[in-house]
């Protein structure tokens, strides 16, 4: 990692430098008229030299897939093939724009098309829609799918949306923009939903449930199919949340289980780049009940035409144009080179590696629910006074991993969650559980070592809350 | 955990206590140490009106954020002002410095619905 | 299989710890009879192979590169400097996560900093969020925004006629569960703002509007604020490299689509939805924040803040349900600022100007031909003597893309083609797209 402090773009910059040359103007001028004309523009001067090392140095000061092992829980850090990006960089798509006609776009109309294919087969669905722009977008259509739907059937009354205790915090944030009430449903002892807490809310107010199988604790949902008779029973509908469908892929089609309407991350389980934030795609896929609900405009097929199409009771636009088609291209190429048996290994080998962690790790780090887990599994960082898991999280650092996510899911107590994903080798696997077996004992022969962490980063441990009390969040000479 | 005797609770660890002929409310020093270093208070405008038990404003520390209810119904006719400048009193003085809102009670009687300085300090001990 | 490094020995030493005859017993949980589907998609093919089909596809779309490209309307052809994907796309960037963890995210969050500190400049507010999945959707949050701000009593908003058809409709999306009326005006805003009233939660401009004109902002933000509503702007990035800024203006909410600023068109995304608000918004604002910090010794760093109002916290009370956004397009168009600068941005902003300026002069010269009234930035209406549909459909084989037939979106506009000129236009294109157009109509 590169240690040295790196300025500010505008502590870098010298009146009068420029780091790209333009060209001149080949045309007459014409005035601005002064009333519109902007006097004051502060924006850093800089060579293009001193843009490269300032862009360079700070990508040194970043943990990533490339560099470091990421066990990322509900995250899906696996690795993202070079061959998506070389796939997503042609110019053929660079260059396309989305208001020519179909006619003149018929590529990027076919890989859509191709993609959504694909996506229907992994899914068991009817349509898929790859308009959202990430995973809460994609939520978002669903839940505002399973509105119109209640709609369309009259049934305007059906506003509540039962979420489990260990769902994302997307869930709930989502159904509030949907104009949903949120109740919510506690897990039992197995971690699984407490299945007479349910009933007792599937009542004639019921919108359907969002439901995440694999849960966040990393368990599959046994009863998922009871679950969704009884929901379905009570004239709701199921949101199935695919954060986790990386312990499936052509082990399990969520439609086949009763999943009415679900959105897959392609920017976990089919390998597209996360970009520290972004940008990621939420497709939605649906069953035949709301299949003609997702948001629209979408790829359609006739005598080997292509044309994008709006679904007949589609939700309407939640993006402007086709979604984020150059993140679309990346998990086409993925899927492509992975094909149907790729994926069954996908995820055979995803749920192994982290079984395997699980096995070698559970007799330190205690984890709640000792079932066998899927792709990931929560342990919890508490097993011994003084020590807590943000400390364990830090100590990693210091071993050249990036921590396992924390705090999450809220029902487990300072809960590590640990997924490996089915990219790293046995020998990533090994170093990452002797560096945990590690900070164990070091929690009881030298906790200062942990709460101290990390030592050698750019910066240590840093004053969040004075961050919050008072936000400086700008430059400003 | 310090407990104010001279004032009521609710359960949801909001306290209210007598001045004069209106009320002033905060939070407890238990849910100040649940919430941790508190960054941000937002407080209601003077003269808004509030049921029992509604919330009034959100309390915000770097990993939460916490409604606060308003232990009796009334009107607000004064916030504290200091809050906005240095949140933290709320941290150091839950029950003096760090006072949240005063009002005046449009349902006195609610006063007796609120749990006693014993009953709240065995209800809070159970968590 | 290169992305899947376990051998056959090391599954079956893995199977050994972990106490389990076979990898599919690890699946026990699943309903046998649904598990193992026959997906009905082909097996797996060599990287080579789906390089080749990849690029068999992409040569099937009109491409801006190899044309006379005058078609913007919401997505734009402006220049990528080659430094911007060089770094950009460095693995240590491409694949690192939210940086949730800042010791080892200083990169992303120095970044993402340097991006606020821009682009709150280029809006003229005081803080923007990083970020939004377009300009669509940040429009759609700003109005929410103002929804809730304003409380039940104000439900009326206020929308030109003239803005982009589809964050229209993304608008009417987002508003489903919103009991509101939007209501579009097509005066000027200057004369529309007086219809501002105690129900109107928000008066929307877009700067420039759909058709490219650019209306004096003067007072509008006045008139908004003494009605108690909220003055949200929609801008052009670019264009505010050479005019006045929103925030100048007094607006409260500033939204823009930032794909103008270093990325490519790229079939319509990833783009980038900014959003910038004055400081009486920075904790209602949706999305994430960076926020300037020190450690114990004193050194500056930089973490995500006030994240109080995000869902992971807030959960169904929070501002927005926004989680991954749009990352890496944020990025590009950090190194696209910090690369141009000052005068870079202020040249792109003229070039643009000045060309526009002088296609419409040539356009408005071709017997038949009108250029609409008004003052445009780097896009206008063209009355045509013939159907503009016609007119791009006779020209995109030929390499020419004259712009958008505003019939795509109002059918009964038939005559009507909006033009867009970037630096990317040489003068010869100009002539060409002239002489096209001329040729067309006959």
């Amino acid at each position: 990692m590169n240690l040295r402090p790196e300025p500010l773009a505008y502590e870098l910059s010298s009146p009068g430098r420029v780091g790209v040359s333009l060209p001149g103007c080949d045309v007459p001028e014409t005035p601005v008229p002064s009333s519109l004309l902007r006097v004051e523009l502060d924006l850093p001067e800089l060579d293009e030299l001193t843009v490269v090392r300032h862009f360079t140095r700070l990508s040194q000061k970043n943990y990533s897939i490339d560099t470091q092992y990421y066990p990322l829980g509900s995250c899906t850090m696996k690795y993202n093939p070079k061959a998506n990006e070389a796939a997503a960089a042609l110019p053929g798509w660079r260059g396309a724009h989305p208001l020519v006609s179909d006619a003149h776009n018929q590529g990027a109309i076919e890989l859509i098309y191709r993609l959504q294919e694909s996506l229907k087969a992994i899914g068991g669905f009817k349509t898929v829609s790859l308009q959202p722009a990430a995973g809460a977008h994609g939520e978002l259509a669903g839940v505002f799918m399973i509105r119109a739907y209640h709609l369309a059937y009259g049934n305007p009354g059906r506003v509540k949306m039962l979420i489990p205790d260990s769902a994302h915090g997307t869930n709930p944030a989502s159904c509030t923009m949907a104009g949903l009430t949120t109740v919510t449903i506690p897990s039992d002892a197995e971690g699984g939903v407490d299945m007479e807490r349910l009933a007792a809310e599937c009542d004639d107010t019921v919108a359907g449930i969002m439901i995440t199988n694999p849960s966040t604790l990393g368990l599959f949902e046994r009863n998922i199919e009871k679950i969704a008779k009884m929901v379905h029973d009570a004239s709701g509908l199921v949101y199935g949340d695919g954060a986790n469908m990386n312990a499936l892929t052509g082990v399990l089609r969520p439609a086949d289980v009763g999943i009415d309407v679900m959105h897959f991350n392609l920017h976990k389980t089919f390998s597209t780049p996360h970009g520290g934030g972004g940008p990621g795609v939420g497709m939605v896929g649906a069953a035949a009940s709301l299949a003609e609900y997702v948001p629209g405009p979408i790829a359609a097929e006739k005598n080997g035409k292509y044309s994008m199409e709006m679904p007949s009771k589609s939700i309407g636009r939640i993006k402007a144009f086709y979604g984020n088609f150059a993140v679309l291209v990346r998990a086409y190429t993925y899927i492509r080179m992975l094909g149907a048996d790729g994926l069954v290994r996908l995820a055979e080998n995803a749920v192994l590696n982290a079984n395997y962690i699980k096995a070698r790790l559970e007799k330190v780090y205690p984890v709640k629910y000792p079932r066998r887990c899927m792709h990931e599994f929560v342990a919890m960082g508490n097993f011994i006074d003084g020590i807590h898991t943000l400390d364990i999280a830090k100590r990693l650092i210091d071993y050249g991993f990036h921590p396992p996510t924390i705090y999450f899911p809220l029902i487990v107590p300072e809960a590590l969650m640990i997924e490996p994903t089915e990219t790293e080798s046995k020998e990533t696997l090994d170093a990452f559980i002797e560096a945990m077996l590690k900070i164990a004992e070091e929690a009881k022969s030298n906790p200062e070592l942990l709460h101290d962490a990390p030592h050698g980063t750019p910066v240590g441990r840093l004053d969040e809350v004075a961050a919050a009390r008072n936000p400086v969040l700008c430059y400003r000479g | 955990m310090s407990i104010d005797k001279n004032s009521r609770y609710r359960a949801s660890h909001e306290w209210a206590r007598k001045d004069g002929a209106r009320f002033v409310a905060g939070i407890s020093d238990h849910a100040q140490e649940a919430l941790g270093d508190i960054v941000f208070i937002e407080l209601p405008a003077i003269g808004k009106t509030f049921k029992q038990g509604e919330a009034f404003g959100v309390i915000e520390s770097v990993k939460a954020a916490s409604d606060v209810y308003l232990p009796m119904s009334g009107t607000i006719v004064a916030v504290n002002d200091a809050l906005a400048g240095d949140p933290a009193i709320v941290n150091k003085e839950p029950y003096t410095g760090g006072w949240l809102v005063a009002f005046e009670a449009t349902e006195p009687s609610e006063w007796d619905s609120l749990l006693t300085p014993e009953a709240y300090e065995a209800e809070s001990g159970k968590e | 299989m290169p992305f899947i490094p376990n051998t056959d020995k090391d599954r079956t030493a893995m199977l050994g710890t972990i106490g389990a005859g076979s990898v599919q017993e690890l699946f026990s949980d699943i309903p046998s009879d649904k598990r193992y589907p026959k997906l009905g998609i082909p097996n797996g093919i060599s990287e080579l192979e789906v390089l080749r089909e990849i690029e068999s596809l992409a040569s099937r779309n009109l491409c801006a590169s190899s044309s006379a490209w005058f078609l913007g309307a919401g997505v734009y052809n402006h220049f990528v400097p080659a430094a911007v994907p060089a770094l950009a796309t460095r693995g240590e960037f491409l694949s690192a996560y939210t940086p949730y963890q800042p010791e080892v995210s200083q990169g992303t969050l120095q970044a993402i900093f340097e991006y606020q500190s821009m682009a709150s400049e280029l809006l003229g507010v005081d803080t923007v969020n990083a970020s939004h999945y377009d300009g669509a959707t940040a429009l759609a949050e700003a109005v929410i925004m103002a929804l809730n701000h304003g409380g039940t009593t104000r439900n009326r908003v206020l929308v030109p006629a003239a803005l982009h058809p589809e964050y229209r409709q993304v608008l009417a999306t987002y508003l489903a569960a919103f009991s509101v009326r939007v209501e579009a005006y097509s005066e000027a805003p200057a004369i529309a703002v007086a219809t501002v009233d105690a129900e109107t939660s928000c008066f929307i401009v877009a700067y420039p509007d759909f058709e490219g004109r650019v209306h004096d902002l003067a007072g509008v933000a006045d008139t908004v604020h003494a009605a108690g509503a909220l003055f949200i702007v929609s801008a052009d990035p670019i264009m505010l490299g050479l005019l006045k800024s929103p925030g100048s203006y007094g607006a409260d909410i500033v939204t823009a689509e930032g794909q103008s600023l270093g990325n490519a068109m790229n079939y319509g995304g990833p783009f980038l939805g900014m959003m910038g608000v004055t400081q009486k918004f920075v904790r209602k604002i949706p999305g994430r924040i960076v926020g300037q910090a020190f450690d114990h010794e004193g050194r500056r760093g930089f973490v995500l803040t006030l994240t109080a109002r995000e869902q992971h916290i807030r959960r169904e009370k929070a501002v927005s349900n926004i989680c991954s956004n749009q990352g890496l397009v944020m990025l590009m168009t950090t190194i696209y600022l910090e690369a141009l600068g000052k005068s870079g941005l202020q040249a792109v902003a003229s070039l643009c100007w000045n060309k526009a300026h002088h296609a419409a002069k040539l356009i408005a010269g071709i017997p038949g031909f009108a250029v609409a009234d008004g003052t445009f930035f780097k896009e206008f209406v063209v009355k045509t003597p013939v159907p503009a549909a016609a007119i791009v459909e006779k020209l995109e084989p030929r390499g020419v893309v004259p712009g958008l037939a505003l019939s795509r979106y109002w059918p009964e506009r038939t005559h009507e083609l909006l033009v867009c000129v970037t630096e990317m236009n040489t003068a010869a294109q100009i002539d060409t797209l002239v002489q096209s157009l001329k040729e067309a109509a006959e």
